[in-house]
C-alpha cells in the first residue's frame, strides 16, 4: 500500500466530527492559520490511519486539526485553524 | 434527557439484512431494514461498525446507493482483498443478520437536484455508488437538468449497475453514460480504453458550464487526476466536489 492510498478527505471523517460536535461539520468552512485558505472541511486532506485523525490544508498541507482517542476520551487539537464558519441554522 | 435534545448526535442503529443483490464477482448490494432511520440525501454515507465476540470493533464508511425509502438503506460494498470489514460484509453476511450503522453523514457531497443545473459525474471503480444514488434520485424527479456520467473501471466485469445505467440512459435523452475500461476491453468494446484524461473529460462533459455541478468519487489518485483535469479545462474548482475513498476506519 502506498501513502497516496492512505490520503483521504474530510468526507471520511464526517461521522467522527459529528460524534464530537453533534452537527454536520463537513460543510463548515475552515480557515488555515498558516496560509489563509478557506475550505469546507470535506475538502481538507485527511489521514485517518494514524493513531488519530489528522486534517491538513488542501492548499499548503499544514496541519489544521488533530483528533486522538483513547478509551473513553477524545483529544481535539484545532490549533491550525484560525476560524470556523458555520451555518447559523445548522 | 429528552430525545429531541440529542438529535444532532449520531446514534448507532441496528440494521437487519433483508436482501442481498450480487452486482459483480467482488461487489454486492446489501439491503438493510433500519428501524429509526431518519432518511438521507443522495450522496450521503453511513458508518458501519462490526463487533467481534471478544469485543474488538472495526468501523468503516460506505456510501448509500439508493435514495431515501423509509427504513430501507442500501449499501453497495466491494470486497477489498486485504480488508478487515468488506470481506465479512460481502462473503459472510446473510439475510437476517444484524450489524450496527449510524448516519446519514455528509452535506458537501450531496445532490438533490434543487438548483436545476447540469449534473456531471465522474466515477472510479466503486466510487460510482454515491453517484448512482444521485442518478436514481434524478430519475424520480419530475423535472431534471441534463446529466452525464463518466465511469472508469478496470474491466467490463467490474462495472457495477451496468444494465441499470444503460437503461436509465436509454430512457432519458438528457442523460449520457460513458465508460472507460483501463485494463481489459472485450473485442466489441466501443467505449474508451484508457485512463481518464482532459480530452476524455472534454468529450463527455463538453465545454465548461458555470451552472454545472460536478461530483468526482473514487480512489484518491483517480479523484485528483479527474478534478485537476476538469479545473484545467476551465471548470471552477468550487463547483467540482470530490470524495476520496480508501482503507479508512478505526
Amino acid at each position: 500500500m502506498e501513502s497516496a492510498d492512505l490520503k483521504l478527505d474530510g468526507n471520511a471523517a464526517g461521522g467522527e466530527l459529528r460524534e464530537i460536535f453533534g452537527a454536520e461539520m463537513t460543510v463548515v468552512r475552515a480557515t488555515c492559520a498558516a496560509c489563509g485558505a478557506v475550505r469546507e472541511m470535506a475538502e481538507l486532506t485527511v489521514y485517518a490511519h494514524a493513531p488519530g485523525t489528522v486534517f491538513r490544508c488542501a492548499s499548503c498541507d499544514a496541519v489544521l486539526v488533530r483528533i486522538v482517542r483513547a478509551e473513553s476520551r477524545v483529544w481535539l487539537d484545532p490549533s491550525g485553524v484560525s476560524c470556523l464558519e458555520l451555518l447559523a441554522d445548522a | 434527557m429528552e430525545r429531541a435534545a440529542v438529535l444532532g448526535r449520531l446514534t448507532w442503529l441496528l440494521a437487519e439484512v433483508v436482501e442481498i443483490l450480487p452486482e459483480t464477482p467482488r461487489v454486492k448490494s446489501l439491503v438493510f431494514s433500519v428501524p429509526g432511520w431518519p432518511g438521507h440525501r443522495p450522496g450521503q454515507h453511513v458508518d458501519v461498525r462490526l463487533t467481534a465476540e471478544d469485543g474488538y470493533q472495526a468501523q468503516r464508511s460506505y456510501s448509500v446507493a439508493a435514495p431515501a425509502d423509509g427504513e430501507r438503506v442500501v449499501l453497495t460494498v466491494e470486497r477489498l482483498e486485504d480488508g478487515e470489514v468488506s470481506p465479512f460484509l460481502v462473503d459472510e453476511l446473510a439475510v437476517g443478520d444484524r450489524i450496527e450503522l449510524r448516519g446519514p453523514i455528509g452535506g458537501y457531497f450531496v445532490w438533490d437536484g434543487a438548483d436545476g443545473g447540469p449534473l456531471h459525474l465522474v466515477a472510479g471503480g466503486s466510487g460510482v455508488v454515491p453517484l448512482a444514488a444521485m442518478l436514481r434520485h434524478r430519475a424520480g424527479l419530475e423535472q431534471a437538468g441534463p446529466a452525464a456520467l463518466l465511469y472508469s473501471a478496470r474491466a467490463e466485469g467490474d462495472l457495477i449497475y451496468r444494465e441499470e445505467l444503460d437503461r436509465l440512459a436509454d430512457e432519458d435523452d438528457a442523460l449520457a453514460v460513458a465508460y472507460t475500461l483501463t485494463r481489459e476491453q472485450p473485442p466489441d468494446w466501443t467505449g474508451y480504453d484508457r485512463r481518464i484524461d482532459g480530452e476524455m473529460l472534454s468529450e463527455v462533459f463538453g465545454s465548461p458550464d458555470p451552472a454545472a455541478t460536478t461530483f468526482v468519487c473514487g480512489p484518491t489518485r483517480f479523484v485528483e487526476v479527474a478534478a485537476d483535469g476538469l479545473v484545467g479545462l476551465g471548470y471552477e474548482a468550487s463547483r467540482v466536489r470530490t470524495e476520496r475513498f480508501g482503507p479508512s476506519g478505526r
